[in-house]
């Protein structure tokens, strides 16, 4: 008995999804997670991958399978059958991509949510001024005033709200340089506790940068006349590249540092190692080259 | 006695039709004729390709290694901006619109010409000098060192005669393209034969409409921003000058406002003359016409409102990203129907597996792919890691270039009988479509997970992880190369030595087939004929002729 085409057509179809599905959860094509964030994405990555795999599996499936078996044979010079539309088709084709649109769409909202996407500015920026208060009760004055000035949140990124560790970034050609308020450090590498917030609070002298951490998943520019706040909490210790993400000009690949992930009680020990001695005087090193706004 | 009288002064008077230099002259002059024009803009634009192609080979020879050491930082950057201009506005604008809308447009409804030869002929006029202006700078000035994108203040600290160069030829190649959309927008709604009604215009008529609506609603923009760049850099004004008061930001949103739409004005022709072809070389009519036709205006609305997704790093609102997510995502859904209707069209054809088919097919293939990786850029938490990265590099070459380069070619494929007269020879054709598919391939699947894995875009030295996946992208890019070569022998021989083409070698029923190879002056030696049905295929007794021996009109009226 001849197998019916739907039931062919409806086993291709069940083959093709398991295919898909089965690619997005055991290809792997990013680098480890290091942060709250990144599994998040990775979620997110997974059914992208598996959709998209899906839809261009079944297209270029679809266009081969007619390359061959509609060619024109030696000394055919035939036309095709005269089919200029079909309605319910186009119905179905116009429906079905609508709806994974929607669901993605959907989908990458939510996502985007748990990134602290959707969290209020309002809300945010609140909290942004409680943090800023009670961290220049221990600043220098400079950095007092400069918190004063407005700032934009970067949109994105997983905080918790108590015991977040400010952090001033200077990003200027060709370096990013990290301010601790607090413990008065400056360094071009980033130090961070794993587990616990940070709010970098961004600025650029001369031309656009980016902050991308690949293995936080996180990236924001840093635009001159634009102060931005990135939040992030870092989970795996170890060290991963910051990256300048922004043509920013003739070093901007030469333009990387590094982010160190600490477990909590060795970022201690390395913030007591490296604050500088009451009186601060310039010892380290790169403290002249502190741009103090 | 041979003294002149005033009659026989006026006899030399050239019959109308000769006032213009003729033969191989008359592309080197202000020609005003709509297939002269359009070719001239093909042959430019391509000379225009092989500089960008250079260029683009000393961007993958400096990627070879993760070092800066085969140019100088400076010079990086100036190739990667030239570079990027020279692809876009002096080849793949160009060549799809002017190139194709002009020698195709007029035929497709039926005129003699376009609506405005003579600006025609300007617009055509003004890339020359444009991009010989842009190319020249790099000698005597230098040339801008800030990407195709030109963000402030990154322009305006970067070398300002350069910069400013930079922008005169680029508004340039914008009134260019503005004054061409004006001409195929009328041509298309005046220029009709009578009786020619507008649902039975064949599909690129409708997508070069689109696009010229686009181009004129669009390209302003640009040009007043990059007006307002130049002041900033010349009379030193603060409208994107942070330390003047200025906002850098305000800048992203005008230029992508613009370079949004330019994407679709890059792959809108593109979609119009793949719709020709396949019918064609399926023997099948074009499926779900008016669906194409809807699908392509859906494209033109939704493109001109979902710009900010190349700013989604930028500090824009959250409700910002959420509407341009939703607005770009929603651009998949007329584009897929596109491409079910192309698919529908092959289905149960009769397929000639030929060089212009076999071009045609790698664009779906390479089409789809890039709307796929598209999508996912359109949503932003996905966006956030992977902007600016080599993944959008990905991306926009496998529209760019896997679609509408691969689409180019095709139709030049599917022309050249047309233009010339005679065949390309379709060995070299595959030889050439191996070549390209392959090494496009090659090229540029590899960047997606360099940008995933934290390559930047760019750059002139990366993390020494990601050497061997650059080395086999420069492979790729050396095959690409080699593919022009081919090409080139192909286009060059048959011109002299190639199977005389006939009128109407592929047999097809759109009208610029109906007239003589290359058509004459005028385009139909008597009236133009009404060709209601372009893709009548299985309708009309055409199959039964042989191929060689029918002409145009024969195959229309199936005598
Ligand atoms: C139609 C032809 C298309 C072309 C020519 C095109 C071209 C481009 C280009 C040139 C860029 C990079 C801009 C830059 O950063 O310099 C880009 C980025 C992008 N494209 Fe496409 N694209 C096309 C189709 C699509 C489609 C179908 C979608 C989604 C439905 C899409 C979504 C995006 C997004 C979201 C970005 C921003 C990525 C980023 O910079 O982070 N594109 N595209
Ligand atoms: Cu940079
Ligand atoms: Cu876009």
């Amino acid at each position: 008995m001849p197998i019916p085409p739907s039931l062919i057509t409806f086993l291709v179809g069940m083959a093709l999804v398991l295919a898909g599905l089965w690619l997005g959860q055991n290809v792997s094509l990013l680098p480890v997670d290091a942060s709250v964030n990144a599994p998040v994405y990775d979620e997110l990555f997974k059914v992208l991958f598996s959709i998209g795999s899906i839809l261009f599996i079944g297209i270029l499936g679809l266009l081969l399978f007619s390359l061959v078996r509609f060619r024109r044979r030696e000394g055919d010079h035939s036309d095709g059958a005269p089919i200029e539309g079909n309605l319910p088709l186009e119905i179905v084709w116009t429906a079905i991509p609508a709806v994974v649109v929607l669901f993605i769409g959907i989908y990458s909202y939510d996502i985007y949510d748990r990134m602290g996407g959707m969290t209020p500015l309002n809300d945010h920026s609140a909290m942004v001024h409680a943090a800023s208060m009670e961290a220049s009760a221990t600043m220098q004055v400079a950095n007092a005033a400069t918190s004063e000035e407005p700032r934009v949140w970067g949109g994105i990124g997983v905080r918790s709200d108590k015991d977040i560790l400010p952090v001033d970034l200077t990003a200027l050609q060709f370096a990013f340089i990290f301010h601790y308020p607090g413990a008065n450090i400056t360094s071009g590498e980033l130090h961070v506790p794993a587990h616990r917030s940070v709010e970098l609070r961004m600025k650029a002298n001369d031309v656009i940068h980016a902050f991308w951490v690949p293995q936080f998943r996180l990236k924001q520019d840093i635009i001159p006349g634009q102060q931005t706040i990135l939040t992030f909490t870092a989970t795996r210790p170890g060290t991963y590249p910051i990256v300048c993400a922004e043509l920013c000009g003739p070093y901007h690949g030469g333009m990387r540092s590094s982010v160190v992930v600490h477990e909590p009680d060795d970022f201690e020990a390395w913030l007591q190692k490296n604050s500088p001695a009451p009186p601060p005087t310039a010892s380290v090193a790169q403290l002249d080259v502190l741009p103090v706004a | 006695m041979t003294i002149a009288s005033p009659q026989d002064l006026a006899v030399p008077q050239p019959p109308s039709g000769q006032l213009q230099p003729q033969g191989w002259l008359r592309y080197f002059s202000f020609s005003l004729d709509h297939k002269v024009i359009g070719l001239q803009y093909i042959v430019t634009s391509f000379l225009f390709y092989l500089i960008g192609g250079a260029l683009a080979g000393v961007i993958r020879t400096e990627l070879v290694s993760p070092m800066s050491d085969f140019v100088s930082r400076e010079t990086y950057n100036e190739v990667l901006t030239l570079h990027g201009t020279i692809m876009i506005f002096l080849w793949i604008v160009p060549v799809v619109n002017g190139g194709f809308g002009n020698y195709l447009i007029p035929f497709y409804v039926g005129a003699r010409d376009m609506a405005f030869p003579r600006l025609n002929a300007v617009a055509f006029w003004m890339i020359p000098p444009a991009g010989l202006l842009l190319i020249a700078s790099h000698f005597i000035t230098g040339s801008a060192q800030s990407g195709w994108t030109a963000y402030p203040p990154l322009s305006l600290t970067t070398p300002a005669m350069a910069q400013v160069v930079w922008i005169i030829s680029v508004l340039l190649l914008g009134g260019s393209s503005i004054f061409g959309a004006i001409n195929f927008i009328a041509t298309v709604m005046k220029m009709r034969r009578p009786g020619l009604k507008l649902m039975q215009l064949p599909m690129y008529c409708w997508a070069m409409l689109g696009t010229s609506i686009l181009a004129v609603l669009s390209t302003p923009v640009l040009a007043g921003t990059l007006l307002l760049l130049s002041f900033d850099i010349v009379a030193h004004t603060g409208f994107f000058n942070p330390t003047l008061g200025g906002n850098v930001v305000v800048y992203q949103h005008l230029f992508w406002f613009y370079s949004h739409p330019a994407v679709y004005i890059m792959v809108l022709p593109a979609f119009g003359l793949v719709s020709e072809i396949l019918p064609v070389h399926a023997r099948k009519p074009l499926f779900g016409y008016s669906t194409m036709v809807y699908s392509i205006m859906a494209i033109v609305f939704l493109g001109l409102i979902v710009w900010a997704h190349h700013m989604f790093t930028s500090g824009t609102p959250p409700w910002m990203r959420l509407f341009f997510t939703i607005a770009t995502a929603f651009i998949a859904v007329p584009t897929g129907i596109k491409f079910f209707n192309w698919l529908a069209t092959l289905w149960g054809g009769k397929i000639a597996l030929n060089s212009a088919m076999l071009f045609a097919c790698a664009f779906i293939v390479n089409f789809v792919f890039g709307g796929i990786t598209g999508v996912a850029l359109a949503q932003v938490p996905f966006d956030i890691h992977v902007h600016d990265t080599y993944f959008v590099v990905g991306h926009f070459h496998y529209i760019v270039y896997g679609g509408t380069v691969f689409v180019i070619f095709s139709a030049i494929y599917h022309w050249y009988p047309k233009f010339t007269g005679k065949m390309l020879d379709e060995t070299l054709g595959k030889i050439h479509f191996a070549l390209t598919f392959i090494g496009f391939n090659l090229c540029f699947a590899p960047q997606h997970w360099l940008g995933l894995n934290g390559m930047p875009r760019r750059v002139a030295e990366y993390d020494p992880m990601f050497t061997t996946l650059n080395q086999l992208s420069s492979v790729g890019a050396l095959l690409m190369a080699l593919s022009t070569l081919p090409f080139l022998i192909n286009v060059i021989r048959s011109f002299s030595h190639g199977a005389v083409a006939g009128d109407n070698p592929w047999n097809a029923l759109t009208p610029e087939w109906l007239t003589t190879s290359p058509p004459p002056v005028e385009n139909w030696k008597g009236e133009a004929p009404l060709v209601a049905h372009p893709y009548g295929y299985g309708q009309l007794p055409s199959a039964g002729l042989p191929v060689d021996q029918a002409t145009g009109q024969d195959v229309w009226t199936g005598s």
